[in-house]
C-alpha cells in the first residue's frame, strides 16, 4: 500500500481493496518502525488518525466519499491543528497545543483526509536542511547520511520513505521545492495568495505559501484543488475561482514554449545536476515543446533581497513569542525584561536568533531605507524579470537546487546554506508558482527539475509536470530504505 | 520675559464599531477580563488580521467633517515594541500613508470668537489591552478585551496657544465625533484619550522650544491642568538657567503634576514597516462621495444656522450646538413651541440649571424636549405667566404630570386674564388696605409709581400667582389714580 500514489490509493479504497482504517494502520505501523531512523515526525496522532479513518470508511459506506476521503497525509508542524501540539520545530512552542485549525487543515479535514501527524521542520521554517529543528535533524531516506532539505524536510522524507503518501509543506524561499528535489518527490509552491495562510505560523508573511508534497503531479493537483481558494480570514488570499486541476493534466505539450534562464545554469551548478536537468528538458522537446534561453538579469540580487525582507518580517512576526501568553517561559523571571530576555534566549535556536537580529537591524531607524526599502525595489525588478520572460515563453525550467542533497553537518556556514536556495528564492519574491519534479539521480541522491509559471498558472505547471511523469518514471522510484524495511 | 505656549494634541478616539478593527470580537466596554478577545486579539501563532470596513468608513467620515484630504491609498504599518498588553509585539497602525490627510477644526473660545486649528493627519490603529497592576500580589494582570479596538488618532499641528485653547480643541473634536456618531466620546471609559505636546518660547520668537509629550491625559479638565503645570515647570526651568529636555511625561491628576517617563535617549525605535498581512486600503471616489452625501449636519454648520436662521446670539448658538444631544433637544423644544429664543433661554436656563444640580447629562433629562416645548408654548400663548411656568417645570421634573397642560390644570395655574375677576380682587385689596391707600393718595404723583408695588403683590397673592401681572398693574393704576 505504501508505494502507491494518492490517486492509486483512492482507486483502491473505492474498489474496496482495503479500508482507510487498514491503510492508516499500515502506515502508522511503518511510522512506528521506521521513523526512529528518519525522525520525520514530531507528533504522530495515532488515535485521531484512526478515528478520522473510521469516519471516512463510514462516509464511503454511505456513498458520501469525495476524491480525498480516507486518504492519509501528514502536516508540516507549522500548520495550527486543533488539540494537537503545533511546535513549528521550536522549543519555544514545545508546549503549544493549538486551540484552532489552520484554514488548510480545516479544508483537508472537510475533504475527508486522515492526518497521521505533524512533520519535522527547520525551526520556524528557517533553514534549507532541516538541521535547525529543536527536535533534531531529519535523515534523507535515499541516504541516511544526507539531509532531506528544508524547511519542509520532515514532510519530504516521510513521503519519500512511504510513511505517508502525501504531506503539506510551506515554501517561503524554496522550503517545498528544495526538499522535494532532495527526496525525489513532487512539490508545488502555489502562487502567493492561492492558498490561505490563516493558521500557518508566519515566518515571512509576504512570501509564505502552503502547498502539497506527494509522489506525482497528479496527486499534487488533487490536493491543491482541496486547499486553494478564497478565505475571508486572510486578506492576502485572492478571491479567484479554483480550476479543476486534475482535468487539465492530460493536455498535450505540443507547442509548449520553455525558457531556460541562463542565470540558472551558471557558476555553482553541480555538473551532474546540470546533466540530469538538461536530459529532463530533452524529454520535453521529445513531447513537442520548444526550448530557448532567456535571461532573468536580477537573479543574483534575489538572495540578498530575500535576506533583508524575510528576516525583517520574521523579526516582527516572532515578537509575539514573549513568554507572556503561550509558549516557552523562563523559570522565575525577576522582572518583565528578564522574562522577555530569558524566555526568548532559551526558546529560540541560533538560526532564528540570527534572523531576528538581522531583521531588527535592517528595520532600525537610519537603516530602513538602505536595506528594507532598497530590497523592496529589487523585489519589483525581480518580479518584472519573470513577467518579461513570460511574455516570451510559457514556462521556465531549471534545477531546483545547485546540488543534490548534501551530507548532514556539511554546511556549517550560514551564508553557504543560504546559497542553497539560489534557484528557488526569486520565485517567492515574485509571488509566482513553481513545482519541483523528480528528474534523475546523482549517485543515490535525487535531482529535482523546477518548472515555473506566471501567477495563477498552477494548472499549466501541473499539466507540464504530469506529462513529464507520463514519459518518465523518476517519480516512481522508491528508496531502498522504504522497501528493505517494508 | 513674556512666554508663549505652543501646544499640539494627539487625540485617540475609540471608534464605535461593533467588532474590533481586525477581528470579529465585540468591542463592548466592561465585560469580564479576557472574555472579548478572540484568537486574533490574543495574537495566537498563525492568526491574521482582516480590516473592519466600518472603521474605514468612520475614519473617512471624520476626514470629510474636518474638510481633510482623503488619500486614495492608505497603508497599515507595524509599530514594533514589547509590552505585555500588546499581544503581537507590534501595534498595527498607519505611519507613512494615513487614511486622513491634512484638515482643520474650528474651535470657539470663551469670548465667542473662533480659531482654526490645523490637523496634520488622522490615522487608524488598534488599541492595546490593559495592564492591571493592583490585586495581583506584585504581579501584573493583563486584560485583552480592549486589544484591537479601533482607534482614530488625530494629530494636530502645533497651533494651540493656551490650555484653554487645547481644551476647546478637544471639545470640538469630541463634538465632531459624537455628532458623526463614530464614537460614544465617553472619556471616563477611555473612548477619548490624548497625548499633549507642550513647549514654550519667548513671545515673538519664531523657532519652537523643546517639547515634552504628556501621555494619556483623559479628561478636558486634566488637559488644562496638565498643560498649566507643564508650562509653569518649563518656564521656571528656563528662567532658572536650565533647559527643557525632549521627553515623555506622565500626568498625575492626584498630585496635579507631570513626571518624567522616559527621555529621548531611552525612546523606542519602533521599526515601522508596512504590514504584509494587510493590503493597502484603496478608496474610490464613489465610496468617498457616498459617505460625504450621508454626513449629518456638523457642529460648525449647526452653529452658523442657529445664528443666521434662528437669530440666536453667537454665544447661545455655540453652547446649544456643543453636543448633538443638546442641539437635538433644543431643536425639538423649539419646533414644539415655535420660538427659538424662548427655547434657547429655557434650555440654557431652567433646564441646564436643574441638570447641573443633579449632574445629569441632557440625554437623561427627566423633562423631555417635547414637554419643555409644550410648557414654553403655554407661556407664549399667555396661558400661564413666568412664575407659574417655573412651578410647572419643577412639577414636570418631579414627574408630577405627563404634560404642562395636565399640571396647569391640576394645580390651577392657568393665568387669570379676565378683567372683571382681576378688578374684583383689586377692589378687595383696596378695601382692605385703607392706610396704604391714604399714603398713596398723599404722595407726590412721581413717587406713586414705586408705591404701587405693594398693591400688585397683594393682588398676585390673592390670585395665587395666576393673575396676569401686566393687567394687574394697569388696572391697579387706573383704580388708585381714580381715588386721588
Amino acid at each position: 500500500m505504501h508505494d502507491k500514489t494518492l490517486v492509486e490509493l483512492a482507486r483502491a479504497l473505492d474498489a474496496g481493496e482495503f479500508s482507510s482504517r487498514e491503510l492508516t494502520q499500515h502506515l502508522l505501523g511503518r511510522i512506528d518502525r521506521l521513523d526512529g531512523e528518519l525522525n520525520s515526525f514530531i507528533t504522530v496522532t495515532f488515535d485521531q488518525a484512526l478515528a478520522a479513518a473510521d469516519e471516512a470508511d463510514a462516509a464511503r459506506a454511505k456513498g458520501n466519499a469525495g476524491p480525498l476521503t480516507g486518504l492519509p497525509l501528514a502536516l508540516k508542524d507549522i500548520f495550527c491543528t486543533r488539540g494537537v501540539k503545533t511546535s513549528c520545530g521550536s522549543k519555544m512552542l514545545d508546549s503549544f497545543v493549538s486551540p484552532y485549525d489552520a484554514s488548510v487543515v480545516e479544508k483537508l479535514r472537510a475533504a475527508g483526509t486522515v492526518s497521521l501527524g505533524k512533520t519535522n521542520m527547520d525551526e520556524f521554517a528557517m533553514g534549507s536542511s532541516n538541521e535547525n529543528s529543536h527536535y533534531g535533524p531529519v535523515h534523507n531516506p535515499w541516504d541516511l547520511t544526507a539531509v532531506p532539505g528544508g524547511s519542509s524536510g520532515g514532510s519530504a522524507a516521510a513521503v519519500a520513505a512511504g510513511l505517508v503518501p502525501a504531506a503539506m509543506g510551506t515554501d517561503t524561499g524554496g522550503s517545498i521545492r528544495q526538499p522535494a528535489a532532495f527526496c525525489g518527490i513532487t512539490g508545488l509552491k502555489p502562487t502567493y495568495g492561492r492558498v490561505s495562510r490563516y493558521g500557518i505560523i508566519a515566518y515571512a508573511s509576504s512570501l509564505d505559501q502552503a502547498g502539497p508534497m506527494a509522489h506525482s503531479a497528479e496527486d499534487c493537483a488533487l490536493l491543491l484543488g482541496a486547499i486553494a481558494g478564497h478565505d475571508l480570514r486572510d486578506s492576502t488570499c485572492v478571491a479567484r475561482g479554483v480550476p479543476n486541476y486534475s482535468e487539465e493534466l492530460a493536455a498535450p505539450l505540443n507547442g509548449l514554449k520553455i525558457g531556460l534562464p541562463s542565470e540558472y545554469f551558471g557558476d555553482g551548478l553541480d555538473p551532474a545536476v546540470e546533466k540530469a536537468t538538461r536530459e529532463a528538458i530533452a524529454v520535453f522537446e521529445s513531447l513537442g515543446a520548444s526550448v530557448r534561453e532567456v535571461s532573468l538579469p536580477h537573479t543574483h540580487y534575489a538572495i540578498p533581497a530575500y535576506y533583508v525582507i524575510a528576516p525583517a518580517e520574521a523579526s516582527s512576526n516572532l515578537s509575539r513569542f514573549d513568554g507572556v501568553r503561550f509558549g516557552h517561559r523562563c523559570d522565575n523571571p525577576v522582572d518583565l525584561i528578564d522574562l522577555y530576555k530569558r524566555s526568548r534566549a532559551e526558546g529560540f535556536g541560533d538560526e532564528v536568533k540570527r534572523r531576528i537580529l538581522i531583521g531588527t537591524h535592517t528595520l532600525s531607524e537610519g537603516f530602513f531605507d538602505a536595506y528594507y526599502k532598497k530590497a523592496q525595489q529589487v523585489r519589483r525588478l525581480i518580479r518584472q524579470d519573470f513577467l518579461d520572460a513570460f511574455e516570451e515563453v510559457d514556462v521556465l525550467m531549471g534545477p531546483a537546487s545547485p546540488t543534490p542533497a548534501f551530507d548532514l553537518g556539511a554546511n556549517k556556514d550560514p551564508v553557504s546554506m543560504y546559497l542553497q536556495d539560489i534557484y528557488t528564492i526569486a520565485v517567492n519574491l515574485a509571488g509566482i508558482p513553481g513545482i519541483s519534479v523528480p528528474a534523475g539521480f546523482v549517485g543515490s541522491r535525487p535531482v529535482g527539475l523546477q518548472i515555473l509559471g506566471s501567477h495563477f498558472t498552477e494548472a499549466r505547471l501541473l499539466n507540464v509536470a504530469h506529462q513529464f511523469q507520463q514519459a518518465t518514471d523518476w517519480h516512481r522510484r522508491r528508496p531502498a530504505f522504504a522497501e528493505e524495511n517494508a | 520675559m513674556q512666554w508663549e505656549t505652543v501646544i499640539g494634541l494627539e487625540v485617540h478616539v475609540q471608534l464605535a464599531t461593533r467588532s474590533k478593527i481586525f477581528s470579529g470580537a465585540s468591542t463592548a466596554f466592561g465585560a469580564e477580563p479576557n472574555t472579548q478577545a478572540c484568537a486574533v486579539d490574543l495574537g495566537l501563532p498563525g492568526v491574521l488580521p482582516v480590516l473592519n470596513e466600518a472603521a474605514v468608513a468612520m475614519a473617512v467620515q471624520f476626514g470629510l467633517a474636518i474638510h481633510a484630504e482623503i488619500p486614495e491609498i492608505s497603508v497599515f504599518d507595524r509599530k514594533n515594541y514589547f509590552y505585555p498588553d500588546l499581544p503581537k509585539g507590534y501595534q498595527t497602525s498607519q505611519m507613512y500613508h494615513p487614511i486622513v490627510g491634512a484638515g482643520e477644526v474650528e474651535i470657539t473660545l470663551d469670548d465667542g470668537s473662533t480659531k482654526r486649528i490645523r490637523v496634520h493627519h488622522a490615522h487608524l490603529e488598534e488599541d492595546a489591552g490593559k495592564s492591571l497592576h493592583e490585586d495581583f500580589h506584585g504581579m501584573t494582570g493583563v486584560d485583552l478585551n480592549r486589544a484591537g479596538t479601533p482607534l482614530l488618532e488625530i494629530v494636530s499641528e502645533p497651533d494651540l496657544r493656551s490650555a484653554k485653547e487645547a481644551a476647546a480643541y478637544l471639545k470640538a473634536i469630541h463634538s465632531i465625533v459624537t455628532y458623526l456618531g463614530i464614537s460614544d466620546g465617553n472619556m471616563a471609559e477611555g473612548s477619548m484619550r490624548c497625548d499633549v505636546n507642550v513647549s514654550v518660547r519667548p513671545r515673538g520668537q519664531e523657532a519652537y522650544g523643546t517639547r515634552a509629550e504628556i501621555k494619556n491625559v483623559n479628561s478636558f479638565r486634566f488637559v488644562e491642568r496638565a498643560i498649566a503645570f507643564e508650562v509653569e515647570r518649563q518656564v521656571e526651568l528656563i528662567e532658572d538657567g536650565g533647559k527643557v529636555v525632549q521627553e515623555t511625561r506622565l500626568f498625575d491628576p492626584d498630585r496635579d503634576e507631570t513626571r518624567s517617563m522616559r527621555t529621548k535617549e531611552e525612546a523606542n525605535d519602533y521599526r515601522y514597516f508596512p504590514c504584509p498581512d494587510l493590503l493597502p486600503v484603496v478608496l474610490d471616489q464613489a465610496y468617498v462621495d457616498h459617505l460625504r452625501s450621508n454626513l449629518p449636519e456638523l457642529p460648525a454648520e449647526k452653529r452658523a444656522r442657529f445664528e443666521q436662521e434662528l437669530g440666536l446670539s453667537a454665544y447661545d448658538a455655540s453652547l446649544l450646538s456643543a453636543t448633538r444631544e443638546m442641539a437635538d433637544f433644543f431643536e425639538e423644544a423649539k419646533n414644539v413651541c415655535g420660538d427659538a429664543k424662548q427655547a434657547a433661554n429655557w434650555v440654557q436656563g431652567e433646564l441646564s440649571g436643574a441638570l447641573n444640580r443633579e449632574s445629569l447629562p441632557i440625554a437623561d433629562s427627566p423633562v423631555s424636549a417635547r414637554q419643555l416645548g409644550e410648557l414654553i408654548a403655554r407661556v407664549i400663548d399667555d396661558t400661564i405667566n413666568g412664575k407659574a411656568a417655573k412651578q410647572v417645570f419643577q412639577a414636570l421634573w418631579n414627574g408630577q404630570g405627563a404634560s404642562a397642560d395636565d399640571i396647569i390644570e391640576a394645580q390651577g395655574l392657568k393665568q387669570v386674564t379676565d378683567s372683571g375677576a382681576i378688578e374684583s380682587m383689586i377692589d378687595q385689596v383696596i378695601a382692605e388696605s385703607p392706610g396704604q391707600v391714604a399714603q398713596y393718595r398723599d404722595a407726590e404723583p412721581d413717587k406713586r409709581g414705586k408705591m404701587i408695588g405693594y398693591f400688585v403683590g397683594q393682588v398676585m397673592k390673592a390670585s395665587r400667582g395666576t393673575a396676569n401681572p401686566q393687567q394687574v398693574n394697569q388696572l391697579l393704576k387706573e383704580k388708585l389714580d381714580a381715588l386721588c
